[in-house]
């Protein structure tokens, strides 16, 4: 036990090591707050403004969009398919597409917009993330749902409701805290993920006005400027990996914090 | 005689190929307490959410027959399912609050059904705590989660959450079979205060039980009706041989 700790323990502390290491130079409240300057499209100077409102930009949409469509059809498997064939053949589907790694997603946004004549942008960046993360979500979401007790269901049943009552009023309530968690590790990975905009997103150096601008991510951020010469701006993508470990550290204790709220009212 | 409130003819019952229950006739009176005894597995909760269609959640479920409330069948084509369930109130063996506070426990069913006044849902909030015996105990923390109260006042939210939603009957599955002696005489009484205005139904297999509450008593045997009537009779003197040996105790 103790050694299956410290390795998962020293691996974490090790990569936060690293790149807060090398990235702490770097590191500076104009890194926050400016978009790139200095004459150099990545910036010697300035900040990753631009990347940062971006990531949240597309992870938002992608994980608001993906929650529409995750939703609907989990209610759907488990409230009104029950143990149907349809129900266990959106599963597999769903576990098939989790599966696939996320440079295929973009690869496959690409072609349709090279089909359709689009340019990269936001909008196909937030196309493209939620094709990559409303599998997890849904079958996350499906995973919380398939254990919530049938009493429950009865309970609301035998009062006189309809499905779509028992399925929005008491199973979404039921499963609440583990929607939550669904949302929220749909937008990590959302916010993490580089090879999905690689090629549908495109990269600027400007805040994206209109969801048809092209827009920075921080991955792709960390990404394009490790892959530079020159050493100043690769002492910047550790900084850019420090601001991502971040976000994505505040996000997970917050889904902590979120989730301890609304979990006193679920049954067990 | 007493007023049928609810016919039951010639009901069967199948889950996929076993036959749980087998060509019941009986009337069940109104505003009285009814017991539905006999021997695990005889099909009592089985007969009892026939009479508000919940069997119709069970997979695989096959029923024939008619269930006369009011003079209409539940079974009927086109029957409005969720207004038998608002008719019919049930309590489960196990008492399965809602995953919210103790209020909107309450508040739930009036709202589903169209009830958009606010004052008018805590007046029915109130009103139905009262008649199950747990104002008293809870009316400082409406707010609370309902899973923070005893399995004993949780038995009783689940009564009054039935209660507010003005049904005519109410179906108890053993009601108080989870719970301590005490939280168990207490709905025993509200029951008995109860039956002047509703309908009940109350599954039990505890025999003691049945002669302190019932007032018409319906035998099942495996799946079949062997005796029913006036509690007082069935107990003193049953027709039946097997009614006989299963109140003397010889099985069940």
């Amino acid at each position: 036990m103790l050694l299956s700790t410290s390795i998962v323990v020293g691996s974490l502390l090790a990569v936060f090591a690293v790149v807060i290491l090398k990235g702490a130079p770097a590191l500076s409240l104009s890194m926050l707050t400016q978009t790139p300057k200095g004459g150099y499209y990545l910036g010697k100077e300035g900040g990753i403004l631009n990347a940062i409102i971006g990531s949240l930009y597309l992870a938002s949409g992608a994980t608001a969009l993906g929650f529409l469509l995750s939703l609907p059809i989990v209610l759907y498997i488990n409230e009104y398919a029950g143990k149907s064939r349809f129900a266990s053949l959106t599963r597999l589907s769903l576990d098939v597409l989790w599966g696939i790694p996320s440079i295929v997603y973009g690869a496959f946004a690409f072609i349709i917009m090279l089909y359709v004549g689009a340019r990269a942008s936001l909008l196909w960046g937030i196309i493209t993330v939620t094709l990559f993360v409303f599998p997890i979500m849904t079958r996350a979401i499906d995973e919380v749902m398939k254990m919530s007790p049938f009493k429950l269901r009865e309970a609301s049943y035998a009062l006189g409701s309809t499905r779509l009552e028992t399925a929005l009023k008491v199973v979404t309530r039921q499963t609440l805290p583990g929607i939550l968690t669904a949302v929220l590790l749909a937008f990590g990975r959302g916010i993490g993920d580089a090879a999905s905009v690689l090629l549908t997103a495109g990269y600027t150096d400007s805040v994206p006005h209109s969801l048809f601008d092209p827009v920075a991510t921080l991955p792709l951020a960390v990404f394009f400027q490790l892959g530079t010469p020159i050493p100043e701006v690769q002492q910047r993508a550790y900084a850019s990996g420090v601001i991502l470990l971040v976000l994505v550290l505040l996000l997970s204790i917050a889904s902590r914090l979120s989730t301890r709220r609304f979990v006193k009212y679920v049954i067990k | 005689m007493l007023r049928p409130h609810i016919t039951i003819q010639k009901l069967n019952v199948f889950y996929r190929e076993r036959h749980v229950l087998k060509d019941i006739t009986v009337d069940i009176p109104e505003k009285r307490i009814t017991a539905l005894i006999g021997p695990s597995g005889c099909g009592k909760t089985t007969l009892l959410k026939s009479l508000n269609r919940l069997t119709d959640l069970v997979d695989g479920v096959k029923v024939s027959g008619n269930v006369l409330v009011d003079g209409i069948n539940i079974f009927d084509n086109g029957i409005d399912v969720t207004n038998i369930r608002k008719k019919m109130g049930l309590i489960a063996q196990m008492p399965n609050p809602l995953p919210m506070s103790i209020y909107d426990n309450i508040a739930y069913g009036p709202r589903i059904h169209g009830v958009k006044d606010e004052k008018k849902v805590e007046q029915v909030v109130e009103h139905c705590l009262q008649a199950a015996g747990l104002w008293n105990e809870v009316k400082e923390r409406l707010n609370e989660p309902a899973s923070k109260l005893s399995v004993g006042q949780q038995q009783r939210l689940c009564l009054a959450r039935a209660l507010a939603v003005e049904p005519e009957c109410l179906l108890c599955d053993e009601p108080t079979s989870a719970l301590d002696p005490i939280s168990a005489q207490y709905i025993e009484t509200q029951l008995l205060t109860l039956k002047k205005d509703y309908t009940i139904v109350f599954v039990t297999h505890v025999l003691r039980q049945a002669r302190r509450l019932a007032d018409y008593v319906i035998f099942l045997y495996l799946g079949e009706l062997i005796e029913h009537g006036p509690a007082e009779t069935v107990f003193t003197r049953p027709s039946n041989p097997r009614t006989k040996a299963y109140i003397e105790g010889v099985f069940g």
